[in-house]
């Protein structure tokens, strides 16, 4: 057992200096090399994205508070749902946990100083700016109302908005995203600490593997899609124009065939945070460690293999829906082992309930409910009738803001006290993931009984029944809206006045608390050697540990 | 129509088949969450930090429990695919013996048409208990129709027939909603089902102006469009007899062979070129931009119409 003056002794007094934060000029950050600081960097970025994506939701919902809307245009409404779309996927979720987090982390839980090719990691920040840079200026212009999807032959040759722009501001996002990408697996491969084997690595580094992999075989096609659509605007070149024989459908194959990818791209590294958040909170290994790292890898593989259920009543083939359905249930397999094994790591813990904690329990509640609707959907004959309605907004809310953005809050709570030196406030922080549990049930589970009742998605007005469904999911927006501005404040609030962290607030078993907070420029004074596997807790002897410092 | 329900009508054959998988696939899922929810609880309130419980040897993970938990549901998952796809299997065939509707989407209506020549805008009228089989086609971008009261729903695309069939087994009026996204008034591309006793369906199909069918039109667009001119039994020209062709083979001047199907009967009127039959010429124009979606049907209907009838010997 700890005593709390131990705790007091490691937690107390100033933090190491100079650290990665110690230079503030401009000039200092916009040529950083340091991953941590290009971490930082994505985290502004980002949370700009997500505040523009968000406003424009909120507006959704209020439009949505009566059947006949009023507040706008269904034009207006039209842009704000592809804004929300197009922003949330490509600007914030994609790069959410991977760029900020994984950018900051992943070198620490490798023992090395930095990245595989910094510069090239700078590169992607700059990149992902330049694209950011073309969405906005396609916002500014007027807005595009394809929806994010850019479904033709609508987006090619019948929309009057600005899809051009925004086609390449995703296009050149893109390259950001390859680049993180390769350079997580050069950095796994190649620089992991002496005695790091790959069954010795944290279960958050095997799923930003795993996403980065998907990264860079999946976003490509993207882009190929991205500029067949741009051809065919600018030249009418016919690809998928049925009047010069090309095939609007095919254009469905090529986009999911990135998008589906991009869905796990969208939630592995949320689950790779949350292997972490358990065990550190039941201070103990993690229950079939590999079975949960090669989950991560089966789902890389087979996440490439179900594009076509997003297709079943497209058109395709009658024999590919067949397919393509038995192996969305295969692919729910390995997420359904994730999901058990951090149910058997809380046996026998010793279970600490702090914020990162919480976030992670709620990401499983979460998380499970929207896999489970999943099934629902790889289901052909249930498909038919909700697909392309409020249900599967409500399904993929669930795993993408549920599920990721869960995760991404309650790592983004564990690596605080990492990122500044300080902690945030216990309290505010609880309270904060309770509101965003709450806030988020009440706006999406009302969404599922709307979507079977056979409300269509992309609805700027809607049957009067309805009405019901769409003020109680206005009511738990405003919620979940308080729940994200909570941590916004408290964040800021101890950057400057929170409470000195120390090293390893958490008595975390990773190499990345083994290091000063907030870090120095190169991470390590000596490179760590590894001797044993992770999570080497005791939940035994922590069974009376007091984390003193929450 | 416009009642509060949290459950949608069931007001077709299809809807109860749709609706009893939903059920047991919702009962999977309170199963599951049971499974892992209740443990989750337990676990975090007897291990809670500071409690006295058992920690000692705790297990760090045991294959035959991995392969249990990962076989489970794979075989669970397999019963539900193959329960789903039966049911899909049926609803994507179109049975035989069915009441034919035409339907074209465009932004931002449903245009109706059916055999007995009346048409509609935003309404379809049919007799309950009979299967009634809509063949589809958008005159722009990618629209779909959805009856949530039949829980059935299938994208109409442009250049391309769809079909989409259901028997209603309620009367009353239903919603159809466009749930493929399709510009700025998608969500006005509403429009509903009238379900009717067949005697107020035979009454309602002879009210109104009074149309010629769709046979009656596609034969006199035939004649009028010049299709008769090399088509015909009598012509002059050498252009292949429509007699007897659909649903048949067609042997092809690139040695394949096709059946002639609406979608081949659409393609030879608008890219003459694409299939050429062997024996002979290219020399057909295209009628690409010089029919409507609605007009190019017509002249399909007479075709199959005609195709029932013996090839006359030449």
């Amino acid at each position: 057992m700890i005593s709390a003056t131990e705790i007091d002794i490691q937690t107390g007094g100033e933090f190491a200096r100079p650290n990665y934060l110690s230079e503030h000029s401009v000039r200092s950050w916009l040529l950083t090399t340091d991953h941590k600081r290009i971490g930082i960097l994505y985290l502004f970025t980002i949370l700009f994205f997500f505040a523009i994506a968000s406003v424009a939701a909120a507006l959704m919902r209020i439009e949505l508070l009566y059947p006949t809307g009023g507040l706008m245009t269904s034009e207006t409404y039209n842009k704000l749902f592809t804004i929300h779309g197009t922003l949330m996927v490509w600007f914030f979720l994609i790069p959410s946990i991977p760029a900020v987090l994984g950018n900051f982390v992943l070198p620490m839980m490798l023992g090395a100083r930095d990245v595989a090719f910094p510069k090239l990691n700078l590169t992607s920040w700059y990149l992902f700016v330049l694209g950011g840079a073309f969405a906005t200026w396609s916002l500014i212009r007027g807005g595009v109302d394809t929806g994010w999807t850019f479904y033709t032959p609508y987006s090619t040759t019948y929309a009057n908005s600005h899809v051009i722009s925004m086609a390449a501001g995703v296009f050149v996002a893109g390259f950001a995203t390859i680049i993180t990408g390769i350079n997580f697996i050069v950095t796994t491969h190649k620089m992991r600490a002496p005695g790091l084997t790959w069954f010795r690595l944290p279960l958050f580094v095997w799923s930003l593997y795993a996403t980065s992999l998907m990264m860079v075989l999946a976003t490509p096609v993207l882009a190929m899609t991205l500029g067949l659509i741009s051809l065919e605007r600018i030249w009418g070149v016919g690809i998928f124009d049925p009047n010069l024989g090309g095939d609007p459908i095919l254009f469905q194959h090529m986009f999911w065939f990135y998008s589906h990818p991009a869905v796990y791209i969208m939630i592995l590294p949320g689950m790779g945070v949350v292997s972490e958040l358990i065990a550190c909170f039941s201070r103990k290994r993690v229950y079939g460690y590999g079975w949960v790292a090669c989950a991560s890898m089966a789902i890389a593989i087979l996440g490439f293999l179900v594009w076509g259920h997003h297709m079943f009543v497209s058109s395709q083939s009658v024999y590919a829906g067949m397919i393509f359905s038995a192996l969305s249930f295969l692919v729910a397999v390995p997420s359904g082992v994730k999901v058990f094994n951090w149910t058997a790591t809380l046996r026998k813990g010793s279970i600490h309930f702090a914020t990162p904690m919480l976030y992670a329990l709620g990401f499983i509640g979460l998380f499970v409910i929207g896999g489970l609707t999943g099934l629902f959907l790889a289901t052909l004959s249930v498909d038919v009738h909700v697909h392309d309605t409020y249900f599967i907004i409500a399904h993929f809310h669930y795993i993408m803001v549920g599920g990721m953005v869960t995760g991404f809050m309650g790592g983004l709570h564990y690596w605080w006290p990492k990122i500044t030196g300080r902690l945030y406030p216990e309290l505010w922080g609880k309270l904060a993931a309770l509101a965003t549990f709450l806030g988020f049930n009440l706006t999406f589970f009302p969404l599922f009984v709307l979507g079977y009742l056979g409300q269509p998605r992309r609805y700027h007005v809607y049957p009067p029944e309805f009405q019901v469904f769409h003020v109680l999911s206005t009511a738990g927006a405003s919620i979940l809206g308080v729940g994200y501005v909570m941590p916004l404040i408290y964040f800021i609030w101890s950057a400057k006045h929170g409470r000195v962290a120390g090293p390893n607030p958490w008595r975390a078993t990773g190499l990345e608390w083994q290091t000063s907070s907030p870090p120095p420029t190169h991470n390590f004074k000596v490179t760590p050697v590894v001797t044993s596997d992770p999570y080497n807790y005791s939940p035994e002897k922590d069974a009376d540990l007091d984390l003193a410092s929450i | 129509m416009d009642q509060f329900h949290l459950f949608p009508p069931q007001a077709s054959s299809t809807a109860y088949g749709v609706d009893t998988l939903f059920f047991v696939l919702t009962l999977i899922s309170l199963f599951f969450i049971a499974v892992v929810f209740l443990p989750i609880l337990f676990f975090c309130i007897k291990y809670r930090r500071g409690s006295s419980a058992d920690r000692s040897n705790p297990s760090n993970g045991s294959n035959a429990v991995e392969v249990g938990w990962t076989t489970l549901p794979m075989l669970m998952g397999l019963a539900l695919f193959s329960w789903g796809a039966v049911d899909y299997f049926r609803l994507e065939r179109r049975p035989g013996n069915a009441i034919d509707v035409e339907v074209v989407g465009k932004q931002w209506m449903w245009k109706v048409q059916h055999a007995e020549g009346k048409r509609e805008i935003n309404e379809l009228h049919v007799p309950i208990n009979r299967t009634v089989a809509l063949t589809m086609i958008s005159q722009d971008v990618i629209h779909s129709f959805f009856v949530p009261a039949f829980r059935v729903k299938q994208d109409v695309v442009p250049g391309k027939y769809t079909s989409e069939w259901f028997k209603p087994t309620r009367t009353g009026e239903y919603h159809i909603f466009c749930s493929q996204y399709c510009g700025t008034q998608h969500a006005r591309m509403i429009g509903r089902v009238v379900v009717m006793q067949p005697q107020a369906y035979e009454n309602w199909l002879k009210t109104g102006e009074q149309t010629e069918s769709i046979v009656r039109a596609g034969e006199r667009l035939f004649h009028d469009r010049g299709c008769s001119g090399c088509h015909a039994v009598n012509s002059q020209f050498h252009a292949p007899l429509l007699q007897g062709l659909y649903r048949n083979p067609v042997p092809l001047a690139n040695g394949t062979v096709v059946t002639a199907d609406d979608q081949y009967l659409r393609d030879s009127i608008l890219q003459p070129a694409k299939q050429i039959t062997a024996g002979y010429d290219n020399i057909m124009p295209s009628f690409s931009g010089h029919l409507s979606e609605q007009e190019i049907m017509q002249l399909i209907a007479y075709v199959k119409a005609i195709g029932q009838q013996e090839p006359p010997p030449r």
